[in-house]
């Protein structure tokens, strides 16, 4: 298996809940060390995409391979021990607990034996702070603070410094800087770059063009469900994306448009 | 904590003369916060987790009439009857538990319902063979010592709180099923997210909840030696105003054993003082009230102290 040889893969997927379909016939590859921007409008059907890469969903027709085999994934659980991990769009943190339980939860390192296993804490905070370093998040230096207390940037770092930890191939990043502002978007895009030199598979959801384009190798476009463009880094311009995302078939820019950030 | 001392000491100074300090005064304050202390834990936990248990009070007044039906009418061995006791709390619990998670309904309402139902049932099947909605019960030495032991005024299920109150510290603080709790209460979607099961979680929390109450129940029916399906009521509404005076968050995510302890100390020494200053017990009511009222805004304001970006 050489490098560029997809990680994950979906082949002919559709989803359909109770007569609407929100996906028909979607084939796209992720491959290691490379970013893979999901494009689409409000309701184009980006997070069901998602939510089936990442076990929530099984298609209703079509394949996902995994290392070129074919998978089901059960649940988030099997979806994450394969490693495939997902950010969703509320980071999944929990605000009222501490970085470190929010960092180790579900997955938490006991020590002792049987019924007395206990939750090693000073360890995990060690581990958690080790971690979450890494990505840039310098300004904790206690994993008791409480993860109410960070920015919104610095929860997106702390749960790719997360999905990292435990071994993820594939990110799945669903609008991950939508809700920030210039300078934390920023740092964000600077810790997918991070996340892609060290191998890893991105997903990449996104509204915003200009996004897309400073961090994407590969494009899809959806549009009502089916795939309406796909094409690699360079090969459209800004202009001609934004068209396709708003219906269009990026032949002719259309300068009325402009992108929303 | 604080509270908890100042409480005391207000009542120390009005009901001196009364012999609220004395031991017998410290021990009936004790008992009282011990009572509702155990099930006020549970209902603690439970809150943190996100849900509510309104149906404790009929759980208490059912398996304490179960417990004294059996024993008393039907002559059965007093350590069968408790299994089947806490066999009903557990059943109760795990129905409480399953219809919240499943109908996803808010359980408020779920355990508003089977407080109903379960009181109701307890009462009409007591009418039914016994013609008597209460009854005197039958124990063994063994069975007096769990639940009826007493050193002068105080009372065993002094140690039962202080023994759970333990425990539930441990699990809560250095297990991960403590961390679970708190992440169900705290964002249960990002919780189910990262792999707990919060379903099983809050099952098992209910179940605790009424296993707590089923303990309350054979403790006042070997107390009283008796048991009665009316029972219990009281607590519908006093364990879950316990533990929000003892820093629980109503909307769930936050609280801890220890707060909820203080917290029914608080309780015990005000039910107990307002009765030693000799002061008419009508005015516990509005003690409660303004405390509760107070507690629920000094929560919210510490939440929001702690979530403040720093
Ligand atoms: N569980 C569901 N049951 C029924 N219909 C659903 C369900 N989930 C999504 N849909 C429908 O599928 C379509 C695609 O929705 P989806 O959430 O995937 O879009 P999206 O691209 O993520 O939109 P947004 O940009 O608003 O997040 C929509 O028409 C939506 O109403
Ligand atoms: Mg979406």
């Amino acid at each position: 298996m050489t490098q560029s040889d997809p990680i994950l893969q979906l082949i002919g997927v559709s989803k359909i809940f109770a007569g609407t379909q929100a996906l028909r016939n979607v084939t796209i590859s992720v491959r290691p060390g490379a970013v893979l921007c999901l494009l689409g409008d409000n309701g184009a059907g980006k997070s069901t995409l998602i939510k089936i890469l990442s076990g929530v969903h099984p298609p209703s027709a079509g394949a996902m391979l995994v290392d070129g085999v074919e998978t089901r994934f059960s649940s988030p659980r099997e979806a994450r021990a394969k490693g495939v991990a997902t950010v969703h769009q509320d980071v999944g943190a929990i605000p009222l607990m501490s970085v470190t339980r929010n960092f180790f939860l579900g997955a938490e390192p006991t020590r002792g034996w049987g019924p007395f296993r206990l939750f090693d804490s000073s360890a995990a905070a060690v581990a958690a702070l080790a971690a979450i370093r890494e990505f840039g998040l310098t300004r904790v230096t206690d994993g008791e603070q409480l993860v109410g207390t960070l920015s919104g940037g610095e929860r997106q770092a702390l749960s790719i410094a997360r999905a990292m930890y435990f071994g993820a191939r594939v990110l799945i990043l669903d609008e991950p800087t939508s809700a920030l502002g210039v300078k934390e978007a920023a740092k964000v895009l600077s810790l997918v770059k991070a996340a892609r030199t060290r191998g890893i598979g991105i997903v990449f959801i996104t509204h915003n063009a200009r996004h897309a384009m400073a961090i994407g190798d590969d494009f899809v476009v959806l549009n009502q469900g089916a795939v309406a463009a796909s094409f690699r880094r360079g090969e459209k311009t800004r202009e001609e994306v934004l068209d396709l995302m708003a219906g269009g078939d990026g032949s002719e820019p259309r300068p009325d448009l402009e992108d929303d950030a | 904590m604080f509270a908890a001392s100042f409480v005391y000491l207000f009542f120390a100074v009005c009901a001196w003369r009364a012999g609220f300090v004395s031991l017998n005064g410290t021990a009936a304050w004790l008992d009282t916060s011990a009572e509702v202390g155990i099930v006020a834990l549970a209902v603690g936990l439970l809150m943190i987790a996100g849900e509510f248990d309104l149906s404790i009070g009929s759980v208490i007044g059912a398996t304490s009439i179960l417990f004294a039906i059996g024993t008393n009418h039907y002559q059965m061995n007093p350590w069968i009857m408790l299994a089947m006791c806490f066999a009903l709390g557990a059943v109760t619990g795990l129905v409480n538990g399953a219809i919240t998670v499943k109908t996803r309904l808010p359980s408020f309402i779920v355990t508003l319902a089977t407080n109903y139902a379960l009181i109701g049932a307890a009462l009409g099947f007591s009418r039914l063979l016994t013609n008597t909605t209460s009854s005197s019960i039958q124990t063994t030495p063994g069975v007096e010592l769990l639940f009826g032991s007493q050193w002068g005024q105080a009372n065993v299920a002094v140690l039962w709180w202080l023994a759970l109150t333990v425990v539930a510290t441990i699990v809560l603080w250095r297990t991960p099923f403590g961390n679970w709790v708190y992440a169900t209460g705290g964002n249960e979607s990002a919780a189910r997210g990262a792999g707990v099961p919060t379903g099983f979680v809050k099952i098992v929390l209910f179940i605790v909840t009424s296993l707590t109450a089923t303990l309350l129940g054979v403790i006042q029916a070997v107390e009283f030696h008796s048991g009665n399906a009316a029972n219990g009521q009281g607590y519908v509404f006093e364990a879950p105003i316990v533990a929000v005076i003892g820093g629980v968050l109503l909307g769930g995510g936050y609280g801890s054993p220890l707060g909820v302890f203080f917290g029914s100390i608080i309780f015990g020494v005000i039910t107990v003082g307002i009765f030693y200053a000799g002061w008419n017990t009508d005015w516990l009511m509005l003690f409660l009230g303004a405390l509760l009222l107070a507690a629920v805004l000094a929560n919210s304001y510490f939440r929001r102290l702690a979530l403040s970006e720093g």
